[in-house]
């Protein structure tokens, strides 16, 4: 499978900011990394690990002091792509209310074909698509203050989809959702990465949407700790909790367990499975 | 609390006034701001009303609507009516110790009650029925020749669009911070004017830290969806002008031409 984002020895800090005097901290070390196109990828680590900063790199917001990155094979510190490069890897933040231009739905969900001058009949077709694909055609000529947190969400991934972009970079989309929001926006990143085929990376400290991903990066202090499937990663509880990180409930149930001297499975990290071996235990 | 307000006064409706080109309502309402100003005698200054009240009556408009947009300018009315009725020199018709009445005061007074009510409907009809987006757009496109001179015109309109995109959402924030600092004890409803406008210091940083953090975001996000100023940009709603714009905009003239030929024959 192709590469759709190769990052390679990525060195990032902030400059330093000589008023306060404060010195430019090493944000990324040394971080590299390939995204397959397809692929469902789950970015963890805690606050000021460095994973939204990685995320930033990959639609040229912010270049590497050192190294290289290269979104869909162009190098991201040349600038004349840059509208190239941000057509083809959409980005998703975690406040849908500050993500929001216009105050109509469909015409926000216009505004990325509006700045890339896509004619009018071709905007119109796409606009709908996209809406269609969240779930959110009915509500285009809403006013996006009237819509809830999740729905404001979802329209600020149509915003990004409209752009038919071949990957999106979600940074936390659903922090500041409640869990009815959470469950919607899940719903819809999952859809679009199997059936439409988007590329997906999502950066999250929630392990139950990291557990949905085909394959997690756990990053701590601007470097990349481990990586696997999910099931791995989240088998090595003692290591994730040493970083800061939780694993989800079911898997966390299971390593208890396994600590009081039952057979046990670590490796299990969604309910249903959690409950079958759970039946196996009592049967025995 | 303050969710109450609403911005603009759009009306909606599905009038044929709601539905012309905002770009022709806002030529149409100026001819008519015009003629209005044009009228030196009765006739031509009922002329330019009758167009306005036949659009009001299309734009089925309900009337106490239009009534809640003149009463803000009652206390205009009454003072400049009490300046001309009293202070205009000509033919006496009332006198009671120094005031007097004359009937050129009676008669300038009435011509400017009526020229500052039509003045008022007529523009308020322009935003009764015209939501404000579409209102801002029209500006812009109306406006787009000054970009020639180099007149930021494209940022000026998403200025706009932005500020009424925002307003909802910085309203509800100001409400959650209100009751965030009342809760932590703060009075904002007691003392004189000098220490409820200090009260307001801990809700407006709070407010405009928050606000410039938005921005902030909203640029990031911008530029994450290739926003590269008003440059080679397409729209998802052109704007279309048919021929009832043109009907409309050519009637609004003809009453305008109607108003200086009163004016010629009875000038």
């Amino acid at each position: 499978m192709e590469n759709i984002i190769i990052a390679e020895n990525v060195e990032f800090s902030y400059p330093a900011d000589p008023e306060s005097g404060e010195e430019a901290a090493l944000i990324l070390k040394d971080v590299s990394m390939t995204i397959k196109k397809g692929e469902f990828v789950a970015v963890l680590g805690h606050n000021g690990s460095g994973k939204s900063t990685i995320a930033k790199h990959f639609n040229a917001i912010l270049t590497p002091n050192k190294g290289k990155v290269y979104s869909n094979g162009i190098d991201t510190s040349d600038e004349s792509k840059l509208f190239d490069i941000r057509q083809h890897i959409g980005m998703v933040f975690q406040n849908p209310d500050n993500q929001i231009v216009a105050t109509i739905v469909e015409e926000d969900v216009a505004f990325a074909l509006e700045n890339m001058g896509v004619p009018q009949k071709e905007m119109r077709e796409r606009v709908d698509d996209a809406l269609r694909s969240v779930n959110m055609y009915e509500y285009k000529d809403h006013s996006p203050s009237q819509l809830s947190g999740g729905q404001k969400q979802r329209v600020a991934i149509a915003g990004i989809i409209a752009m038919r972009p071949d990957c999106i970079v979600m940074d936390e989309p659903t922090a500041m959702l409640d869990p009815n929001g959470r469950k919607e926006v899940m719903k819809t990143i999952k859809k679009l990465n199997k059936d439409f085929g988007i590329t997906i990376v999502l950066i999250t400290h929630y392990m139950d949407e990291a557990a949905l991903a085909d394959r997690i990066i756990v990053m701590d202090s601007g470097n990349i700790v481990t990586e696997g499937v999910p099931k791995d990663i989240f088998s090595q509880v003692e290591k994730m909790k040493s970083l800061g990180l939780d694993v989800p409930q079911v898997t966390e149930l299971m390593y208890m367990l396994g600590k009081d001297g039952l057979p046990s499975d670590t490796h299990i990290i969604n309910v249903d499975e959690c409950v079958d071996a759970l039946m196996k235990l009592l049967d025995r | 609390m303050l969710k109450d307000i609403t911005i603009g006064q759009y009306f909606p409706g599905n009038s044929a006034v709601h539905r012309l080109d905002p770009r022709f309502k806002i030529i149409i309402t100026a001819v008519f701001i015009v003629s209005l100003f044009c009228a030196d005698n009765f006739l031509g200054l009922i002329i330019s009303c009758v167009f306005m009240l036949i659009s009001f009556l299309i734009s089925k408009i309900p009337l106490k609507l239009m009534m809640k947009s003149i009463k803000p300018i009652v206390p205009i009315i009454i003072f400049t009516t009490v300046l001309n009725l009293f202070f205009l020199d000509g033919v006496t018709l009332f006198k009671l110790g120094f005031l007097k009445i004359t009937y050129e005061g009676v008669r300038t007074s009435i011509f400017m009650i009526i020229r500052i009510i039509a003045l008022i409907m007529g523009s308020s009809l322009l935003t009764y029925t015209t939501s404000p987006i579409t209102l801002t757009d029209a500006i812009e496109r109306l406006m787009s020749p000054l970009a020639k001179i180099h007149l930021p015109v494209h940022e000026l309109a998403m200025m706009m669009t932005i500020a009424l995109r925002f307003i909802p959402t910085l309203i509800e924030e100001t409400d959650k911070i209100m009751s965030a600092q009342k809760a932590r004890g703060a009075d904002m409803e007691s003392g004189n004017l000098m220490q409820r406008a200090k009260a307001l210091t801990p809700i407006l940083i709070p407010l405009f830290v928050s606000a410039f953090r938005r921005a902030e975001e909203l640029a990031l996000a911008m530029e994450c969806r290739c926003y590269h100023g008003g440059e080679g940009r397409t729209r998802l709603k052109e704007l279309r002008s048919t021929a009832a714009d043109y009907t409309a905009l050519g009637l609004s003239f003809v009453f305008l031409d109607a108003v200086i030929l009163m004016n010629i024959i009875f000038g």
